[in-house]
């Protein structure tokens, strides 16, 4: 017993052993620390970048759609307006789709296997690079809508919207190609949260004599509601950024326009038309319009955070 | 009396027919799309592959003759991605580490989550336009402007939230017993953290890291000002401080040409990334099944 107390009052860590521990440790604080360095850093940048632009124009530059680089005349309205609208519209399209295609995933309408398999589809469909997006858009999607359009000018050209006539390429397209890529994440999302109601409200509802669909109205849907909304905010957030298959498709015309035939434009596919070409005032008016691209996508995201963790605490 | 039987006429059987079939419709309009899209890429794309096509360089759009081969673009986009998997990994694992083993739910974690979690919505375009005005712009990188390294640090700007996300739900699964045991026995945290739960968490994050790289290598948005694009074979290690061609740029400029020939190669180029994309995706999750079936046994 003597002889054992002794060996443990011996036995300490070596030098050399404790040290790497604290390397270790703070190596990797370090390296989580990083992410906020990033975030900092790029709003950091992109505000000095666009500093010359901003005290040049100031908020006038968020209101006027004059973008002439021969003049050094600069306002981003267009690009604001695109991104605002071409974002909400497919939103609007793809809520129901997607909280739709989310109730017929959780419930027990067709056998399990199929509800995995449609499950999984919708999830591969989030990994189709944009780019690709794009591409279909511009070989396949166009021509084919392209008389439903002529047919949308035809019979409500006198609503706003839809007063120009259809030539190709314009921000009715670039809605339907975002709604593609919004879907999988609303119906994920919304999948997830509606699995995670307890099933117990269910039976309940159930056991009172609810039919099906007055239990998903009043019972399920609400209870999911905050997680859909939190889901519905990381699609509008996407949306808003979204670049590649917007720019291919939308037509990058900076002449407002109220009309969704007509080609348009976004902040991202400004940014993505201009920036390599760009030099002088212009790459620090491109920088402005990046930095309202941003704080957009920020607020949008920091809001989507909030609801997730009201979210977690509930259940 | 007949009340408690089904009637089919009643107003509320009625409904629920109508909203079931609704949301039949809104499930197969959502399939629609993957369906359509993979099927026509699959056809379109598939049919352009030729064995000329991994060696030749692209040709510069102009003669409508032949459009050349996807080469330098393929080995680009393999670069571009492994420079920003060779960033993305190491401080991502790490920063997981610290959030799930050392930091737990402390302030500083949930901050960092919190961080995390908004880089991961930066639109992918500010990325390149950071990048852009940090290290192009600059020429900080021997002087280089435009280069593949450029563009992998932009892209490994959009993997790492990705990574640190998995690494730490990742380690946060691993039973707590085990660190205990690990520690009882008289292990350091240092080597409990890489010989107990990093290897017992390692399939979870192997298969989100895979899914991050596969998502990286089809963004387009962070290289087409950081990487730009170039029609010349790789030859060398100096090639990292020039232009780089890669898939995704190449789809996106050869698609708005108006030739035929670039059109097809663009088709092309689209075939092999979403092959390799959606092989990889439906690979892990057949893995990530596999795994979780065992673990329930």
């Amino acid at each position: 017993m003597e002889e054992k107390l002794t060996l443990f009052k011996n036995r300490k860590r070596f030098g050399i052993e404790k040290n790497i521990d604290i390397i270790f440790k703070n190596t990797a604080l370090v390296l989580s620390s990083f992410v906020a360095m990033i975030l900092l850093g790029i709003i950091l940048v992109v505000f000095f970048q666009s500093f010359e632009s901003f005290s040049r124009y100031g908020l006038k530059f968020l209101v006027t759609s004059e973008w002439n680089p021969v003049k050094d005349e600069y306002g981003a309205f267009t690009a604001i307006y695109g991104t605002l609208v071409t974002s909400f519209l497919s939103l609007l399209i793809t809520i129901p789709l997607g909280v739709g295609t989310a109730i017929f995933i959780t419930e027990d309408f067709v056998p399990k296997v199929f509800r995995e398999i449609i499950g999984s589809f919708v999830e591969l469909l989030a990994a189709v690079p944009s780019v690709v997006l794009g591409l279909w858009a511009i070989f396949v999607m166009e021509p084919f809508f392209r008389a439903f359009f002529v047919f949308l000018h035809n019979f409500f050209g006198w609503i706003p919207l839809f007063s120009t006539e259809p030539t190709g390429r314009n921000s009715l397209l670039a809605i339907l190609i975002l709604v593609v890529m919004l879907l999988p994440i609303v119906t994920s999302i919304a999948r997830d949260s509606l699995n995670q109601v307890p099933k117990k409200l269910r039976n309940a509802a159930y056991g009172i004599g609810a039919s099906r669909w007055k239990t998903i109205f009043s019972v399920i849907l609400p209870a999911a509601l905050s997680g859909i909304m939190a889901g519905v905010l990381l699609a509008l957030g996407r949306a808003m950024g979204e670049t590649m298959a917007v720019t291919m498709i939308i037509g990058n015309s900076n002449a407002f326009s109220w009309s969704l035939l007509s080609p348009g434009y976004t902040i991202s596919s400004m940014l993505a038309n201009q920036f390599g070409e760009a030099d002088g005032s212009q790459v620090s008016s491109l920088f402005y319009a990046a930095f309202v691209l941003m704080i957009l996508s920020l607020v949008v995201n920091i809001f989507a955070q909030l609801l997730v963790k009201k979210f977690s605490l509930k259940y | 009396m007949n009340s408690l039987y089904y009637h089919k006429g009643l107003s509320r059987n009625i409904g629920d027919k109508l909203f079931t079939s609704l949301s039949i419709i809104c499930a197969l309009i959502a399939i629609l799309p993957l369906i359509f899209l993979v099927t026509y890429i699959l056809i379109k794309g598939g049919s352009q592959i030729t064995p000329e096509l991994f060696t030749l360089e692209p040709n510069p759009p102009g003669d409508d003759l032949d459009a050349g081969g996807i080469n330098p673009a393929l080995i680009g986009t393999l670069i571009i991605t492994t420079i920003a998997s060779i960033i993305a990994i190491p401080v991502g694992v790490g920063g997981g580490i610290y959030l799930a083993e050392y930091s737990k739910d402390g302030v500083f974690s949930r901050f960092i989550r919190f961080g995390v979690n908004v880089l991961a919505g930066v639109p992918s375009i500010i990325a390149g336009v950071f990048i852009y005005a940090l290290i192009v712009s600059t020429k900080i990188l021997f002087g280089s402007m435009y280069s593949g390294l450029a563009g992998g640090i932009a892209l490994s700007i959009l993997m790492l939230p990705t990574v640190i996300k998995t690494t730490d739900e990742g380690l946060k699964l691993v039973p707590n017993e085990l660190r205990y045991a690990s520690l009882g026995v008289g292990a350091s945290m240092y080597t409990t953290i890489l010989k107990v739960t990093l290897p017992s968490a390692f399939r979870s994050i192997a298969t989100g890291v895979v899914l991050g790289i596969a998502r990286a290598a089809g963004e387009t948005a962070p290289l087409i000002f950081t990487a730009l694009f170039s029609y010349y074979y790789i030859t060398g290690f100096g090639d990292l401080f020039y232009e780089m061609g890669s898939l995704a740029v190449l789809i996106y400029n050869f698609a708005l040409e108006p030739y035929d020939a670039q059109n097809k190669l663009a088709w092309a180029a689209s075939f092999i990334l979403v092959l390799s994309i959606l092989s990889v995706n439906i690979f892990s999750r057949i893995l990530a099944a596999f795994t979780e079936k065992t673990k329930r046994v």
